[in-house]
């Protein structure tokens, strides 16, 4: 039944409570998908065919018993490998934790799991979420579905690949200054960055701590919608939870935006802007203008301000964070060292890839004595001015409307080459993370070479039932759509059983299972073939 | 490039990152930085003097709870993802002599 994979999670999940679909079914019509679209793809770190089966049978027992109701029991789902599975291998694409098998689960997994969810695997992000386009992954690349020349954006470039691709029916990312709302866009796909506080950081593997927030990634809002309801909770193991009611998304799914206030900053319309996104960016606000928003422009200021803060804060922040990878407790322990301080040097330069070494590097520096504060609380100041900012554009708007990004998705290899303009990339979703704001992209187009363009859509903190509703209205004007890859591997690669089933596609060498992975042979993953090389 | 940085302050950042560049990476550590420096001195055209440093969006106050144990004993869990272990602790190289 093929024509599962083209269901939204809730369309599935529908299905699943009605007996029209079985759970182990969809579980498998998704891993089907995953081996016939990963040779080209490689969305995925680890894939954990057993596990999903044998969760899908359990999640199917409690739903026939009546214990398992919700929207999304027994909807297979994607997780970004910076979140803590227990027992499943957990590498945030780094070298560095090439064999690390968490002995907990993150809070937000935890929340999907008691809502039924069937974990499939592990995507592939840039190492420890520090880059835009995937593409800084100790275990290769991850291919835009859309044109595989081209990258996936990032650092959650495969969860959004995976999306895009049908290879799971939702995904979870992590977004510190865009990785969720760029790699959507780049991908066509909807996803959101919520509200700081809203989604507990517990077992979120931390990069920059004051903006990491965790949010879903799925075909569409009310997808999204219903997965935020589903991990947002306040939790105590987490000290900058926030507790809040209003965590009903899905009652905000309302075709109505009439007298909605919608701001468009005349700054992100500006220089360097390509010009078909623009003409997408303005098309899609025209549609909203239309069903009764009051759309108008205005200058929201300090824009350019927010990358170099942003490079500032976030590089500090990691410079810290990472410094727990000592080759002591987990990961990667250098091969020959003279002494602990050695040992320590030895294996994080080992363990850790280019653009890590280089926010780690610039992070201590700004932290130094000399330094701290005209580097690290000059930033911390122009955070303060930028939120500022933004308090005064929202006592005008109820939602900001502009570009997740730039241009839509570039070529492979285009990016890494000079970080700085990678980083300029990063320019309309930054700012967002400084300010704690909720965030989300929506397809809104395609270019002259048929790449997605993403609509982002800006709240007031607190006030994600907003940019729900607004992107849930603009939606409405649109049918999704897939990616010819999407469809052509399903055709083509369905099989019955894919648990023991022989080796016949060209995923088997990474998916197959290694009898003596750490995580007990039961996931087949990229990270510890690569590892084993790497020792 | 404004912002030249000297073969004192890469070696002194490797320490502090605890990293070791090899002479090749050093150089280009020290061409990035720069670069990166020179950008983030953008920040100087902003006038933040009395605006006070913001290190999160809301005010937080510290969380406290009793400190009594929840979970259970998880060494052996939590020891197998160790390089090197011995007598159920972390085996570290020597460092006293």
């Amino acid at each position: 039944m093929s024509d599962i994979l083209e269901m939204t999670a809730v369309q599935l999940g529908g299905k699943i409570k009605s007996r029209e679909v079985g759970v182990a079914e969809a579980a498998r019509a998704a891993l089907g998908q995953i081996r016939a679209a990963e040779p080209v793809v490689h969305a995925y770190v680890t894939v954990d065919e057993e596990g999903a089966l044998r969760r899908a049978e359990e999640i199917q027992k409690k739903i026939d018993a009546g214990e398992l109701t919700g929207p999304l029991a027994g909807v297979p789902v994607a997780i970004k490998d910076n979140m803590c599975t227990e027992g499943m291998l957990t590498t945030c694409s780094s070298k560095i934790l090439y064999n690390f098998v968490p002995t907990y689960t993150a809070e937000a997994v935890l929340n999907l799991e008691k809502a039924g969810a069937v974990i499939l695997g592990k995507t592939n992000m840039d190492e420890f979420a520090m880059g835009s386009t995937t593409e800084t992954s100790a275990f290769g690349v991850t291919r835009n579905p859309w044109n595989p020349e081209h990258v996936p954006g990032g650092s959650s470039g495969g969860s959004c690949a995976a999306v895009a691709a049908n290879e799971c029916f939702y995904a979870l990312g992590s977004d510190t200054g865009g990785s969720i709302r760029q790699p959507s866009s780049f991908c066509g796909v909807t996803g959101i960055k919520p509200t700081y506080g809203t989604v507990s950081r517990y077992g979120l593997i931390a990069y920059g701590s004051s903006l990491d927030q965790i949010g879903p990634i799925a075909k569409d809002v009310t997808d999204c919608a219903a997965v935020l309801e589903a991990i947002a909770s306040y939790d105590r193991k987490d000290s900058t939870s926030i507790p809040r009611g209003d965590c009903d998304f899905t009652s905000a799914l309302r075709d109505d935006v009439k007298g909605m206030r919608i701001g468009i900053p005349r700054d992100y319309l500006g220089e360097g802007l390509d010009s078909e996104v623009k003409a997408a960016i303005l098309a899609a606000a025209e549609v909203l203008k239309e069903k009764g928003a009051v759309v108008e422009e205005f200058d929201l200021s300090l824009v350019e301000y927010a990358i170099p803060a942003y490079y500032v804060i976030a590089s500090a922040e990691a410079s810290s964070n990472l410094s727990r990878f000592d080759g002591v407790k987990y990961g990667l322990r250098a091969k020959e060292y003279e002494g602990l301080h050695n040992m320590y040097k030895r294996s994080r330069s080992e363990g850790f890839g280019p653009e890590v070494k280089r926010r780690i590097m610039l992070g201590s520096f700004v932290l130094s004595s000399g330094y701290y504060d005209a580097y690290y609380l000059k930033a911390l100041r122009t955070k303060a001015l930028i939120k500022k900012a933004f308090d005064k554009a929202f006592e005008k708007y109820d939602v900001i409307l502009g570009p997740a990004s730039p241009s839509t998705a570039p070529m492979l290899g285009e990016s890494l080459s000079d970080p700085l303009k990678m980083y300029l990339g990063d320019i309309y979703t930054i700012s967002v993370n400084l300010a704690g704001l909720p965030g989300m992209t929506v397809p809104c187009g395609k270019d002259s070479k048929g790449l997605p363009i993403g609509l982002q859509l800006i709240g007031d903190c607190f006030r994600e039932k907003n940019i729900i509703r607004a992107g849930y209205a603009f939606e409405q004007s649109r049918t999704y759509e897939s990616p010819a890859l999407a469809r052509n591997a399903q055709t083509g690669g369905v099989p019955g059983d894919i648990a023991g089933s022989a080796p016949d596609t060209a995923a088997e060498s990474r998916m197959g299972s290694a009898p003596n992975t750490a995580a007990e042979g039961r996931t087949g993953s990229t990270a510890e073939s690569i590892g084993k090389e790497a020792r | 490039m404004a912002n030249v940085i000297s073969d004192e302050t890469i070696e002194y950042v490797g320490i502090l990152a605890k990293l070791e560049l090899t002479d090749a990476e050093k150089e280009e550590a020290k061409k990035d930085m720069g670069r990166m420096l020179d950008y983030i001195d953008m920040l100087n055209e902003l006038d933040t003097s009395g605006v006070e440093p913001m290190s999160h969006v809301f005010a937080m106050n510290n969380v406290f709870r009793e400190d009594v144990v929840t979970n259970g004993d998880e060494r052996e869990k939590i020891l197998k993802n160790a390089p090197e272990q011995k007598d159920g602790s972390f085996k570290v190289p020597k460092t006293v002599e």
